[in-house]
């Protein structure tokens, strides 16, 4: 039974940062196309064209995943065949597993069991995440070295600087973040975060760490090589940087890991930094609002609330990110690398020593007792 | 065994598969009709010429990494003291300062030189 109820966890965890995978490719197309005034994906021929109403989604959803299937898998003259199918397994693997920490609920009450809402309840789950990301890099610059092509190998190369610098910022910001909560297990820093400021404003970590939201943000958004920070794949110089020759359902595992890679900055900045999936004032037995006013909940339907808070803020994340990369132009390589190196690093440094200094100096100003 | 490290195997297992099954899709499910324009690799209609493995790409990139390696490390270590650092008081904050101000002054002389300058 023990063994049933891990698996289920491990499975819906899973199928989350699936769907919301699959769910972004679709919301990128027809985001882009709100953002560019165009209609976006429509066309969908299903069952011959009989039914009257638009079946984008499905079209996206399904279509385009069934057509990459069933493409032709090249693998080019003089290409190192091992490493050209590792790689992007490698690029995918590590982010599917990084979800498996993320808390998407406090615990849920059945009988007398008590489930935790974590797949993997790891103590170390920030460095865990860490460890996870930074995989990731491999997948990059072995596709590119692997494929024996020019724009490959350049595309690699270029991605793997670019994730390394950055990761450098997102682990400086990340500390102060532990800083603050004086933990690094991702269901405790929630935990923390269901405190309140001054008895009305939820002790969430945007209003301790600010400037870590910000470098943690960027950062994330550099490690997904996505627009603005896409120079690995640069489609007008690299045509499509590290996974040139890649085709049919190698691609879109690239392509998965893109996408993947924005769910988990999302998830990750909602649970570090904007209260994961507590609700404010929501407690385990109901709302117990500022004003003194009390409305009592069962455990169930409190429960539900709270998976769905952590959705909704992993929905608006997710589509911040799309936003950002459909609004601003590509970097240059030199400002990408002095974003990294000459901005975020010092500043995520400075804060570092401000938590610091300021959580010692006023002891009760973090959260963490 | 403890339960979250079962978990984190049932996890790996459950990940390996899809992307396992992702991955191997189209070698399964494509059709195969290889033909030698097919199967070079893209060089924009061009023939490739010479040898891309031993391809020469700027120093700059191998300086990146380097310095990656130094910073990287250095945050590393502020993981633990991050967590235990209430116990350790203002001895483990000026232990640590030390320690970051001598790759801050790391920091400031590869800035200074031009290491990170990019062209």
């Amino acid at each position: 039974m023990d063994f049933l109820i891990v698996f289920a966890k491990c499975l819906v965890a899973l199928l989350i940062v699936l769907q919301v995978g699959v769910l972004l490719l679709w919301v990128e197309r027809k985001g882009s196309a709100l953002i560019q005034d165009r209609v976006g994906a429509n066309r969908a021929n299903l069952l011959g064209g009989v039914l009257p109403f638009n079946l984008g989604i499905v079209n996206t959803l399904m279509a385009d995943p069934l057509k990459l299937f069933t493409k032709e898998d090249i693998v080019p003259e003089g290409a190192d065949r091992f490493l050209h199918w590792l790689a992007p397994f490698l690029a995918l693997f590590p982010l599917f597993l990084t979800y498996a920490v993320i808390p998407f609920g406090d615990v849920l009450e059945i009988g007398d069991r008590t489930i935790n809402l974590q797949a993997v309840e790891a103590g170390p789950g920030i460095l865990f995440v860490l460890a996870l990301v930074s995989l990731g890099v491999y997948g990059v610059v072995l596709g590119g070295w692997a494929s024996n092509s020019r724009y490959a190998l350049l595309g690699g190369i270029r991605g793997s600087a670019q994730m390394i610098s950055y990761e450098i910022a997102m682990g400086l910001a990340l500390v102060a973040v532990v800083l603050t909560f004086g933990t690094l297990d991702l269901q405790q820093i929630v935990r923390e975060q269901g405190k309140l400021m001054w008895g009305v404003v939820p002790a969430w970590g945007v209003f301790y760490q600010p400037l870590a939201l910000l470098v943690f943000f960027i950062a994330g958004m550099a490690e997904s090589k996505r627009a603005p920070f896409d120079l690995p794949e640069a489609e007008s110089e690299l045509i499509a940087g590290f996974f040139t020759e890649y085709s049919g359902s190698k691609q879109s595992v690239f392509m998965m890991a893109d996408f993947v890679e924005v769910a988990i900055v999302a998830a990750l900045v909602t649970t570090l930094f904007f209260g994961g999936w507590q609700v404010p004032w929501l407690h385990r037995d109901g709302f117990h609002l500022p004003g003194g006013l009390s409305i009592p909940l069962p455990s169930l339907l409190v429960t539900i609330l709270q998976v769905l808070s952590f959705l909704v803020k992993l929905a608006i994340f997710c589509w911040l990110q799309i936003l950002v990369r459909w609004t601003l132009p590509r970097l240059r390589y030199d400002q990408l690398m002095n974003l990294g190196w000459k901005r975020l690093l010092p500043i995520a440094l400075v804060n570092v020593a401000i938590t610091a200094v300021l959580a010692l100096a006023l002891q009760g100003w973090t959260v963490a007792s | 065994m403890d339960e979250s490290y079962l978990a984190l195997l049932i996890s790996a297992g459950l990940c390996a598969l899809v992307v396992a099954v992702m991955v191997g899709a189209s070698w399964l499910l494509g059709k195969r009709s290889p033909n030698r324009a097919k199967n070079a690799v893209f060089e924009a209609g061009n023939r490739a010429v010479g040898e891309v493995k031993s391809h020469r790409f700027p120093v700059k990139f191998y300086l990146t990494a380097i310095l990656f390696i130094v910073f990287d490390v250095e945050v590393v270590f502020m993981y633990p003291w991050a967590v235990v650092f209430r116990r350790l008081g203002w001895f483990g904050l000026a232990e640590m300062a030390a320690f970051v101000l001598v790759l801050a002054v790391g920091l400031a002389y590869v800035w200074r030189v031009g290491a990170l300058e990019w062209d």
